[in-house]
């Protein structure tokens, strides 16, 4: 059987590279893709941590990822109608051009 | 019986009503006033005559007979405690029917008189309203039973007196005196207000009479007898000598004299109603109500007693021989009345109450009748008061004339048939017999000698002669600074009027005059030696009907002295005015060719009133006007000193303000700004930014984590 430390691997290897394409891409769907990523790299921590936790048998990290994964889904939902939204308004895409949040 | 006395009170009630009503009255209901003035004094009169007549039924018998009523105003303190409340209440003694009566009766002659003098004044209402507030005021005083009932009636006499005199208050002259009369009277009151607080100290009571435990009854006097002050008199003297010194301001005696003459200035039945009549004698009243009190002693003839005789007569002589020298009708008259009133101090002093008060009736009679014959006389010659400037008046006001006469004659003391010899012969009869000196007698004697002489000056002066005042521009022009310095001659600016001559005035005046003159005869037979009915009545003696106590050697020859010097004043005045009748106003006095410089001093009498000017109110200015500069200089220069000291404070508070706190503040304030704008640098808007941020943050807090399990 795999060890944890494995899966934590994947899953660190999986949030960086999801942290890198967030915090890189010029995109915003690609920044949202980034993030998607992270959380994903989350979801595995919490299975790995379920799977190989006290109690395997009671489904609790299977019933957080699905909610998670809900709650992702529909934070994409909301995020790319932010997204097209955005666009609407300035014609771009691109998270440097969108500054009017600033001080 | 008791029904007088009991409704004594409406006495003085009745006017006071009538004052009260006549008040609310508008100026045109003339007729309203004064009908409800006389007639509420009539009534009084009608209810004055039952209470004499009342007394007279019990009276004869030697004794006094004295009723009163008490009854409690209200209490102060614990309802157990005796002495707690104060208690007012009326009397009816002998006293006090007499001058009801004599009040009511002069009053209501007077006040039919007014409707004459009167009749052209606008004031007409006002000062019916005045007359009666006075009249109820002076009835107060005469059935009150208590000191402080007394009192507050006292003052508001003093206060009707003031209203009176300045009722023509748009004449300086008598807005002045109506001042000078308040005031000076005030002193006097002072003193009384003292010896009442005094009396109520000592004795816990201010009721004269009360059943044996009132401040005149025996019982009380002798405990205050016992007693005695720091200065070695008994307290009794004490007190007597405060309430005389109220008597002194409110009788015009001699030193507070000064406001009598000037309250002439009033309109004439007020001066013949109050200034000589009513309201002066209330002084001597006063010290008769509380002749027990004044002449109770240790010694025989107590120290009080004294005092009243002494400055009784120092009065009578002082103003006799000012009024020798005075030029205003009324102003003769004025110093007359002092004169009398001392007379009748000495009466009390020396003869005691029935005396004292003989005197005062009568001259109450034959000077209310002598004022009220002078006002007509200026009615009659149109305002005119300076006796140079009249003269022959005989002839135009023959009933006028007749009265003023038999004024005049009682007044100088003519025997027999009129009045006021025998009441000056029954108080010069004392006088000789007063056990301590026999000047008063000596002085008596030569006041009436001075009294018959100024009286017959003036009235050869007045009614003998030419008549003077036609040539009054040419007097006006030539001679007037120096013929009258005297603030009287209010009219001397006025021209004469064209083919004016004296009038006799009208009936409603001289029918009082008429009458007048009559009591003034009529008075004479009740208080004769042989019948001293009048001295019966106020108790002091019993009655009995004796022709020959008039040729008692000693009784006899009192009579023909006072006779002889009435006759030798007279006589005197005479020979000096009457003989050559005085032709022009600017013609030099008589007396004046004889003793200029005597008649000068006279003239100015004494000078007392510059000398009071000089002192008194000299102090009083130059005091005020200390005040005033300490006032100014002192607590205004302390005040504004304190002020500028705030002012300065307050300026170094807006210094401070402004360029310690504020200028804090604003550093504070941009201090701020400069770190808001440094902060605002930082939320960019862009997205990666921030993401950075927390990455970084991320990967901090992982590291601290890592290195906290280390280390642990």
């Amino acid at each position: 059987m795999t060890p944890l430390s494995q899966y934590l691997l994947v899953s660190a290897l999986l949030f960086t590279i999801g942290l890198a394409g967030a915090l890189t891409r010029r995109n915003a769907i690609m920044v949202l893709i980034g993030i998607e990523l992270m959380l994903n790299a989350a979801n595995l921590n919490f299975i790995a941590f379920w799977r190989y936790g006290p109690n395997p048998q009671a489904l609790t990290g299977i019933m957080f990822v699905i909610f998670s994964i809900g709650v992702a889904a529909a934070e994409a939902a909301v995020g790319l109608a932010l997204i097209i939204s955005i666009y609407r308004h300035y014609q771009t895409a691109n998270v440097d051009d969108i500054t009017s949040m600033k001080g | 019986m008791a029904w007088a006395l009991q409704n004594l009170w409406l006495i003085p009630a009745l006017p006071l009503l009538a004052a009260a009503l006549s008040a609310l009255a508008k100026q045109r209901h003339r007729k309203f006033a004064a009908s409800l003035a006389i007639g509420s004094l009539a009534l009084a009169l009608i209810l004055s005559c039952v209470a004499f007549v009342t007394l007279l039924f019990h009276s004869g018998k030697g004794e006094t007979v004295r009723m009163f009523h008490n009854f409690e105003w209200f209490r102060f303190g614990d309802t157990n405690v005796p002495g707690t409340a104060l208690r007012l209440g009326w009397v009816l003694d002998p006293l006090t029917a007499v001058m009801l009566v004599m009040v009511c009766f002069v009053g209501l002659l007077i006040f039919i008189y007014s409707l004459g003098y009167m009749a052209h004044d606008e004031n007409f209402t006002r000062f019916f309203c005045f007359l009666s507030l006075f009249a109820a005021a002076m009835l107060g005083v005469v059935i009150a039973n208590n000191l402080l009932l007394l009192f507050i009636c006292w003052e508001l006499v003093g206060l009707t007196s003031y209203l009176l005199i300045g009722f023509w208050y748009h004449k300086p002259s008598a807005a002045a005196a109506a001042k000078k009369a308040f005031i000076t009277t005030r002193i006097g009151d002072l003193a009384l207000l003292l010896g009442m607080v005094w009396l109520y100290s000592q004795t816990g009571t201010l009721l004269f009479y009360d059943n044996g435990s009132g401040c005149l009854e025996q019982s009380t006097l002798i405990k205050m007898v016992a007693q005695t002050t720091s200065l070695g008199m008994a307290v009794s003297t004490g007190i007597a000598l405060l309430i005389f010194c109220g008597a002194v301001g409110k009788s015009g005696q001699v030193p507070l004299h000064v406001w009598l003459p000037d309250a002439m200035e009033g309109p004439t039945p007020v001066s013949a109603l109050i200034h000589a009549a009513t309201m002066v004698a209330a002084g001597v009243f006063l010290v008769a109500r509380v002749y027990p009190l004044m002449a109770i002693s240790p010694e025989t003839v107590s120290t009080a007693l004294k005092v009243v005789t002494w400055v009784g007569v120092l009065t009578a002589v002082f103003a006799a021989s000012i009024a020798v020298a005075q030029n205003d009708i009324k102003r003769i008259l004025a110093y007359s009345t002092i004169s009398q009133l001392g007379f009748m101090m000495m009466g009390l002093g020396v003869g005691g109450i029935a005396v004292g008060m003989f005197h005062l009736i009568t001259h109450a009679f034959f000077k209310a009748l002598l004022f009220m014959g002078a006002g007509s006389v200026i009615h009659g010659c149109h305002e005119e008061q300076d006796i140079r400037r009249l003269g022959g008046v005989r002839k135009y006001m023959p009933v006028t004339f007749a009265t003023y006469a038999i004024g005049m004659m009682a007044l100088s003391g003519v025997p027999i048939f009129f009045s006021g010899f025998w009441s000056k012969d029954d108080i010069l009869h004392s006088a000789h017999a007063w056990q301590v000196s026999h000047w008063p007698f000596y002085l008596g004697l030569f006041g009436a000698l001075l009294t018959a002489f100024y009286m017959t000056r003036q009235i050869c002066y007045v009614f003998l002669g030419p008549f003077r005042s036609s040539g009054r521009k040419e007097v006006l022009t030539s001679s007037h600074s120096e013929l009258d310095p005297e603030p009287s001659s209010r009219k001397l600016s006025e021209p004469p009027l064209a083919g004016w001559e004296p009038h006799e005035s009208p009936r409603v005046m001289t029918v009082p005059l008429i009458i007048l003159a009559v009591m003034t005869v009529l008075l004479a037979f009740i208080g004769t030696p042989a019948w001293r009915w009048f001295q019966s009545f106020l108790g002091e003696e019993k009655l009995k009907f004796d022709l020959s106590a008039l040729t008692q050697p000693e009784v006899l020859w009192i009579m023909l002295l006072a006779t002889a010097v009435a006759f030798l004043g007279i006589g005197l005045g005479w020979w000096l005015y009457g003989r050559t009748p005085v032709t022009k106003p600017e013609e030099v006095d008589v007396l004046e060719r004889i003793w200029p410089d005597v008649l000068t001093v006279l003239r100015k009498k004494y000078y007392v009133d510059e000398i009071y000017e000089w002192s008194v109110v000299g102090f009083n200015a130059w005091w005020a006007k200390t005040c005033d500069s300490l006032d100014y200089w002192v607590w205004n220069g302390g005040i504004k000193l304190l002020s500028y000291a705030v002012i300065g404070l307050s300026w170094v508070n807006r210094f401070f303000d402004e360029k310690v706190v504020n200028f804090g503040f604003d550093e504070g304030c941009r201090r701020v700004t400069q770190g808001g704008s440094l902060m605002s640098r930082l939320q960019d808007g862009r997205v990666q930014h921030y993401l950075r941020v927390i990455g970084f943050a991320l990967a901090v807090l992982v590291l601290f984590l890592i290195w906290g399990c280390r280390a642990s």
